[in-house]
């Protein structure tokens, strides 16, 4: 509601902050015009809590990686209070919405409960090529199949009115060899982008429960929602609190795998080590230990300092220490699926300080 | 001036060009601007209402700056509502916006026949005397009345409708009208043109689960009596002879067939829903009936005789791995027959218009389709007068709120909420506003609430300690973030009201803003 016809084609932080300082005196905004990746990790840890409004699933991980990252565990597994980053957050979608409180360490985690966010459902490209049946079958055809055929290498911009008008066309011409009806420029837009549709009020709604939660942790002045609130105004008006449990083997808010090494262990081998781990998959590793790059992937600047360090082994890199938290960044999973992610690990050295084989297979 | 479809495009997307016409037909009446009447205000001028007048006869006061977005600095001391008012013709210059700096109690009282000039009015934090007023008011000039109150960390909002009929109701989730398991005839010959025992595995992969389904139900009833399967064990039986006309493990057509036999299953006929709608008196019909009642009666007619106990056939089937050919011949098998149903249907409204001395033609086409495409779905919403529910609750609910765990804090603090309005009228604050008579001030509160529980015929049931002081801390605050809450709320069941789709909520919503175990009582 911060945003006004004139305001179109202006960054939406910086125009809203404005707005809302010239409503509001003595309040205090400053915007980032940014994506939220590209902020440094520091930025994030200045702040006592991180409000969500995010619209991707992608956004979500990322962002609760980052303050889980935050979360350091005492000898007995229990979260440091001062290192506890809460989030809340929100989303909608129509007249549906969510609002939760996430609380790294205490409550579960973005990751712990990903499963609430099912995949979105692709169609098969066979579907698209051979059987299409319905509009959206056409328009994703056009848009997929159709557009690279024609253009090459040049790749759709969503954006671009041009293009989009382009596979509507294409979409128009295929509903008609197939005798299939309902391709609108709109539905093409809807389909295309995956517009999620958004009304005003819905939006007012969960923004006001998080608003209120972010008043209640902040000012202490009542107890919060425990832990995620749905609302559904679609037949009458349902809310409903459910208090999700934490997964305890989380790899992002838990207390993080316990990787076991040899003192001789370089970081290259370590590195290598992580692609097969079967928790964690991950390849194109960067790795931090307390803020300091030891090996970073990109930028090619940073990629040359740290090179060196990979022939060193680990052990050392990490002053000698028995064991501690090392952070990594890198792609997990396996094929299409893969994406980016920070992972949290407890690395422990064999035969340092007492520490051996037997009391780690007790500690394991 | 923006191009309204690309402005309004995320919602069009929900209610679709009709629910925006509707909307920017609508006049809205807002009475007080608070920060709940504002906020609520604030997303129906974003989706772009005709027009709004609010009433409010207060000035602007460095208080409200803390909690109202609506006002600032510089409009200390002016008119409250036209600062409001001005304010939010910022949002959206398509949006009539109009104020009246008038108390909305003293208008009620001295002019009740301004509201009839509105579709809807927005009255908040008003007080139970006012509230029971203008609600008699408006009942009697048939506007549509929403009530919307934000209290420290609750509030509620509640509708006030005589009857609110919904035609398109868009549920999420409701059973495609396939009629497998009642296949008209023509259905049935265009399955019986189809082998599922084909040879080429293209087209046994291309079968869609519609055909499959009524070719194998067929085959069951045939060796069972004519009957399909009922019990469990039945049900796992004509899975697994599913699942033996498989030829090979890629046939998604066959997984889905599985998957959609519970379409199969389902009974026959109408639901107790739609059952109970027909048998209401209203759809007994005369020159009076409004235009939703005749196609009520219409159905009924429609679902004794040529419906043979179904409603029209909503016409649209969903996706389903198939050869395109077969799907797009598949739809106009359905198409088909909803047109038919339709065409009955209208011959019907058109008689049943005529009887009750009414032009044959004044219920339109695309209104009597819509309702045939929807009849399953149809809804009534009605909502008792303020009064009533005030003096004389539904005894057998309130017990159950009263003694249910999940619903003591909501109905501790409906009664509450009253009691703070008798509190008020008796010493001219609101328990908590006024300094350093804490205790008083709660035992006070107590009393009232103890009395009007009497008052409700509940003797002997109390509230928490707890509750009585947290109620008492409000101090009859209007927190902003309750406010945009029950705003938001109120201004959603404001938009399901004006476009007529979705379903508006029933009874009176209970805002809990300490855990959001808010509730809704149907008193």
């Amino acid at each position: 509601m911060s945003f006004e016809f004139q305001d179109v084609g202006k960054p939406k932080a910086e125009v809203a902050a404005r707005r809302v300082m010239e409503r509001v005196s003595g309040v205090d905004i400053t915007p980032h015009f940014c994506r939220i990746e590209d902020k440094p990790l520091d930025f994030y840890s200045d702040f006592s809590i991180i409000v969500l409004g995010l619209d991707s699933i992608e956004a979500r991980s990322y962002i609760n990686a980052v303050a889980c990252g935050f979360l350091e565990y005492d000898s007995d597994d229990n979260p440091r209070e001062e290192t506890v980053k809460p989030m809340v957050d929100g989303g909608t979608e129509g007249f549906k919405g969510h609002a939760r409180i996430i609380v790294p360490g205490t409550t579960p985690c973005f990751e712990c409960t990903i499963w609430l966010f099912p995949p979105q459902v692709k169609f098969p490209l066979c579907t698209l090529a051979e059987t299409p049946r319905n509009a959206a079958h056409c328009i994703e055809y056009a848009h997929l199949i159709k557009w690279d055929e024609v253009h090459g290498k040049k790749s759709f911009d969503p954006d671009n009115p041009e293009d989009m008008q382009w596979v509507y066309s294409e979409a128009v011409k295929r509903a008609e060899l197939f005798g299939i009806q309902g391709v609108t420029y709109s539905l093409t837009q809807g389909v295309v982008k995956n517009i999620i549709p958004a009304i005003a009020s819905t939006n007012a709604i969960i923004s006001a429960a998080c608003a209120l939660e972010t008043l209640k942790i902040v000012s202490g002045c009542s107890k919060t929602l425990s832990n995620y609130l749905t609302y559904n105004g679609v037949e009458g008006l349902h809310t409903k609190v459910t208090e999700f449990v934490r997964d305890k083997d989380c790899l992002v808010c838990g207390p993080g795998v316990l990787i076991e090494l040899e003192k001789s262990v370089t970081l290259k081998k370590f590195i290598d080590q992580l692609e097969d781990h079967p928790r964690l998959l991950l390849t194109k590793v960067s790795v931090t230990h307390r803020g300091n790059n030891l090996y970073m992937r990109a930028p090619p600047v940073l990629e040359e300092m740290t090179r060196s360090n990979l022939e060193l082994p680990l052990f050392d890199l990490m002053g000698g220490i028995p064991k501690d938290i090392i952070n990594v960044n890198g792609m997990a999973g396996k094929g299409d699926g893969k994406q980016s992610c920070l992972r949290k690990l407890r690395v422990v050295f064999k035969g340092v300080d007492g520490i051996s084989d037997i009391d780690m297979a007790g500690g394991a | 001036m923006a191009e309204p479809k690309t402005k309004y495009d995320r919602q069009l997307r929900i209610w679709g060009e009709q629910g925006q016409t509707a909307l920017e037909k609508s006049s809205i009446c807002l009475l007080n601007c608070g920060p709940t009447g504002s906020e609520t205000l604030k997303n129906l001028v974003l989706g772009g209402v005709g027009s709004i007048t609010v009433v409010d006869g207060s000035k602007v006061e460095i208080g409200d700056l803390g909690n109202n977005y609506f006002v600032d600095e510089s409009s200390v001391g002016e008119s409250k509502a036209k600062t409001v008012c001005a304010f939010l013709q910022e949002l959206n210059d398509a949006v009539k916006a109009k104020f009246i700096e008038e108390y909305p109690e003293a208008l009620i009282d001295s002019n009740p026949s301004f509201f009839s000039q509105f579709t809807l009015v927005v009255a908040t934090q008003l007080v139970e005397d006012s509230m029971v007023k203008l609600d008699r008011i408006c009942r009697d000039a048939n506007v549509m009345l929403i009530f919307a109150r934000s209290y420290g960390l609750t509030g509620f909002v509640r509708i006030s409708v005589k009857e609110h009929a919904v035609i398109e109701s868009k549920p999420d989730h409701f059973l495609d009208d396939l009629r497998l398991n009642d296949p008209w005839p023509e259905l049935k010959s265009f399955a019986e043109t189809y082998d599922l025992d084909t040879p080429d595995p293209v087209v046994h992969k291309h079968t869609p689960y519609v055909i499959i389904l009524i070719k194998i139900a067929e085959e069951w009833a045939k060796n069972h009596n004519g009957n399909l399967p009922s019990t469990r064990e039945e049900k796992r039986e004509f899975k697994d002879l599913l699942k033996s006309k498989m030829i090979a493990s890629d046939e998604d057509n066959y997984k889905e067939a599985i998957e959609a036999s519970f379409k199969l299953f389902a009974p026959r006929g109408i639901s107790p829903s739609i059952q109970q709608i027909i048998n209401d008196n209203c759809a007994e019909v005369n020159s009076n009936s409004t235009d939703f009642w005749v196609l009520v009666a219409a159905l009924k007619e429609f679902i004794a005789n040529e419906g043979g106990g179904e409603a029209p056939l909503e016409g649209s089937i969903p996706d389903m791995t198939s050869s395109t050919e077969l799907y797009v011949n598949l739809q106009k098998i359905y198409q088909a027959k909803a047109e038919a149903d339709f065409l009955v249907m209208e011959q019907r409204v058109k008689k049943l218009l005529k009887k009750i001395g009414r032009d044959p033609d004044s219920i339109s086409k695309a209104t009597i389709k819509s309702f045939c495409k929807n009849a399953r779905k149809v809804k009534i919403c009605r909502y008792r007068l303020i009064e009533d529910e005030y003096n004389t609750p539904v005894q057998l609910e309130l017990q159950k709120y009263l003694t249910d765990e999940d619903y003591s804090i909501a109905v501790g603090f409906y009664i509450l909420l009253r009691a703070v309005d008798r509190f008020a009228a008796n010493y001219n604050s609101f328990p908590g506003q006024l300094e350093g008579e804490m205790d008083e001030e709660i035992s006070r509160l107590k009393t009232t609430a103890v009395t009007l529980l009497g008052d409700l015929g509940c003797n002997g049931s109390t509230l928490t300690e707890d509750l009585i002081n947290e109620m008492c801390r409000y101090g009859g605050a209007e927190l902003l973030a309750v406010a945009s809450f029950i705003g938001g709320i109120a201004s959603q069941e404001v938009i399901k009201l004006i476009t007529r789709q979705f379903v508006p909520m029933c009874g009176t919503f209970i805002f809990n803003g300490i855990d959001h175990k808010s509730q809704l009582l149907l008193l």
